[in-house]
């Protein structure tokens, strides 16, 4: 059972729900992020994903992007991350799932890849631009890992086809809220609540929703139909200020706050 | 700096031997002995992609699941079409009374005289409607939007030549465009942005990044993430993810097409060597994919070699880049060692593009097309050679392969042909043009 598996067996064993907060590595430096991993972990995150820049997020909108732009431009690269996760992920209780592009997994070969991110620590990577059907070979290598590689479904995923990804998906399913790219929204999609319903018949596999979840009323109202919210943009949105040692301070002190809040909205 | 000094290199008689080759290449052993490695190719090339979008281990589809079932549904719709006698013969009439099709095979007589070699002909894709080859690619995938009922096209643009050619297909067909690019590219590609908006487009300029083509398929590809329902992205090259590599590389194939037909209408026989210019390479795989089968026609392409070959200075993924994952496709990229696509380099927009069709990169590797750079200054070399001996502005783009196609002739003997897609008309470029030129002579 990878580290994943445990969080949501215990969940659901107590009747509770996961809160997964996303923040990007490296913005505006590692030392923040390792900041932000023992802070989050420290009011009760249950998993945290952790974003590598990438120079062509597609999936990205506005806050995210601009947040990997910055990492990049920071000179944040993967032999550095790797090594601030290995120094953190002891320190904090939650699993680091990473959000990484197939395009950097291959550059660095997945069996490299594989092997720097347990050694690491990290427990699973979602892969946005890795489909099910592309992602055969990759996947069986995490299966022997105890890696986590998670798969996403969305508002245009068929059902028949959903039911293909969930029997691949591993750790849970990343149910993507909208057919769009990441940022908050105020109003979540009306046919959110019915989707959710329904993919819930098909999998026995824990659901989490990302994309656009950015305010405890999203929690409330999901709590009912899924296992786990994932915010990103709410919390990046807030890097974007850190400076100086002033605003380093305030900033992780407003994202653990706001993550406490989540955390009690769906508690 | 290229001005005086390159018509002097240029005029006649200027032997060289085949060895003395200019342009840039990833094996510098083969310079130009293309008549060996050509016969042993399996003709079963030309049923490639497989079911999954590989051209070999190239191509595929590394998208979010988002757009996979648009991907399906354009893939399915496609093939329904390809059987539709209705669809063909609908887009076969535009070509002709639209496009003005087929496009003429021209003989660069003073050009050829200029290098005292072989002949060099043009396919003169830069007569067709709009300018450049990209509208045989917009009108059959307008034609596509409208079949499988959807209501709205977006669409990238480096050059604005795909733009152009979308808005005109668009407003052909009563079809809302939108078209995004990049903000560099606005600036050096004004009267193509003017045109866009005369059509009706909606341009958005792009921002990120390099503001350039890559950024525009970036926003392009964020635009249907929301939009997939009731928008077609008509994407411009034999890029991205399965099918558009195939469906772009067929629209295009009626040049090769037309050009073997007119090859042996009017010289009994098919050229001796095919030259294009890369960058996404539509233009390139055009031409070449009816060339594949015959086996006896060496087949070359140009990458935009930029400044010079080091990183950020270039746009040749061939060339010099590695094998990886760029807009969902798996081809050659150009890359750092943490897979962060690198900045790139051409004083041409349409070339200025960090990856490369999928097939191109298959080409390679079975050897079938050669592939080589050559550099801007070249470029604009051989942009005025044509220009003041042929009274032809070529596109900057095609500029490049028309440099090689020279180099080649000089080479050669006059009973050779040495063929060269002229993909585009380069007065969208002359403002341009006059800025570089005051740049090189600093």
């Amino acid at each position: 059972m990878s580290a994943v598996d445990e969080v949501f067996v215990r969940l659901r064993a107590d009747g509770k729900k996961a809160f997964m907060p996303f923040i990007t590595a490296g913005d505006p430096d590692l030392e923040f992020t390792a900041d932000c991993l023992r802070a989050l972990d420290a009011v009760g995150c249950h998993l945290i994903e952790l974003g590598i820049p990438y120079s062509d997020p597609i999936a990205d909108g506005p806050t995210i992007q601009a947040s990997y732009t910055r990492a990049l431009n920071a000179g944040t690269r993967l032999d550095a991350i790797f090594e601030m996760v290995g120094r953190v992920s002891s320190e904090v209780k939650a699993p680091i799932i990473s959000m990484v592009s197939y395009a950097i997994i291959f550059r660095l070969g997945i069996d490299e890849f594989l092997r720097r991110a347990t050694a690491a620590g990290l427990s699973g990577a979602i892969v946005p631009d890795l489909p099910v059907d592309e992602s055969e070979q990759f996947a069986a290598k995490c299966e022997d890992a105890d890696f986590s590689l998670i798969q996403l479904i969305t508002p245009t995923t068929s059902g028949d086809r959903a039911v293909q990804i969930a029997k691949k998906s591993m750790g849970f399913i990343y149910y993507v809220s909208i057919a769009g790219i990441t940022g908050e929204r105020k109003e979540l999609p009306p046919e959110l609540i019915e989707n959710l319903t329904s993919l819930r018949k098909m999998t026995e596999l824990p659901i989490c929703v990302g994309f656009g979840i950015s305010q405890p009323i999203h929690a409330e109202l999901l709590k009912p139909v899924a296992d786990g919210l994932i915010v990103g943009s709410a919390i990046v949105r807030r890097m974007a200020d850190v400076k100086d040692d002033v605003s380093r301070t305030r900033t992780l002190k407003e994202i653990s706050e706001f993550a406490s809040t989540m955390i009690q909205a769906i508690d | 700096m290229f001005g005086e000094s390159a018509q002097q290199e240029l005029r006649p008689p200027v032997t060289r031997p085949a060895k003395e080759f200019l342009v840039s290449s990833r094996s510098d052993t083969l310079a130009f002995d293309l008549s060996s490695s050509f016969s042993s190719q399996p003709s079963s090339d030309s049923q490639l992609p497989d079911a999954k979008g590989r051209f070999g281990k190239f191509g595929g589809r590394f998208v979010p699941e988002t757009l996979v079932a648009a991907l399906d549904q354009l893939q399915s719709e496609y093939e329904k079409a390809q059987g539709d006698p209705e669809f063909q013969n609908r887009l076969d009439a535009l070509l002709k009374d639209f496009v003005g099709r087929p496009s003429p095979l021209y003989f660069a007589k003073r050009l050829s005289d200029l290098c005292g070699g072989a002949q060099i002909w043009f396919k003169r894709e830069d007569l067709n409607h709009t300018g450049s080859h990209k509208i045989n690619n917009t009108l059959g995938q307008a034609l596509l939007t409208l079949r499988m009922g959807k209501s709205r096209v977006i669409a990238e643009t480096g050059a604005g030549q795909h733009g152009v050619a979308t808005a005109t297909a668009c407003a052909h067909f009563g079809i809302p465009c939108v078209v995004y690019m990049g903000e560099e590219d606005v600036r050096r590609q004004q009267p193509n942005v003017q045109s866009m908006k005369l059509l009706g487009a909606e341009i958005h300029p792009v921002t990120t990044g390099s503001r350039t083509l890559r950024d525009a398929v970036n926003e392009a590809m964020r635009d249907w993430m929301s939009s997939v329902v009731d928008t077609h992205y008509i994407l411009g090259s034999v890029v991205g993810p399965h099918p558009f590599p195939k469906i772009v590389r067929d629209f295009q194939s009626v040049i090769g097409r037309e050009t073997i037909n007119q090859s042996k209408d009017r010289f009994g026989r098919l050229p001796d060597i095919v030259v294009a210019c890369v960058g996404g390479g539509s233009n390139a795989a055009g031409m070449f994919y009816p060339f594949v089968a015959e086996t006896d026609v060496p087949l070359v392409g140009i990458e935009a070699g930029g400044r010079n070959s080091s990183a950020g200075n270039h746009a040749s993924p061939l060339t010099y880049g590695e094998p990886g994952v760029l807009h969902g496709s798996f081809s050659y990229v150009l890359q750092d060692d943490d897979g962060q696509t690198q900045d790139v380099h051409s004083a041409s927009a349409g070339l200025d593009y960090p990856g490369v069709g999928p097939e191109h990169s298959y080409w390679m590797s079975t050897g079938r097309v050669q592939y080589r750079s050559c550099t801007d200054a070249q470029a604009l070399q051989a942009f005025d050679a044509v220009a003041t001996q042929e009274g032809i502005l070529p596109a900057l783009e095609s500029s490049h392969a028309v440099f090689a196609a020279m180099e080649i002739a000089r080479s050669r003997t006059p009973d050779e042909i040495v063929l060269v897609c002229l993909s585009g008309r380069g007065d969208k470029d002359a403002a341009e043009i006059q800025r570089l030129k005051k740049e090189f002579d600093k």
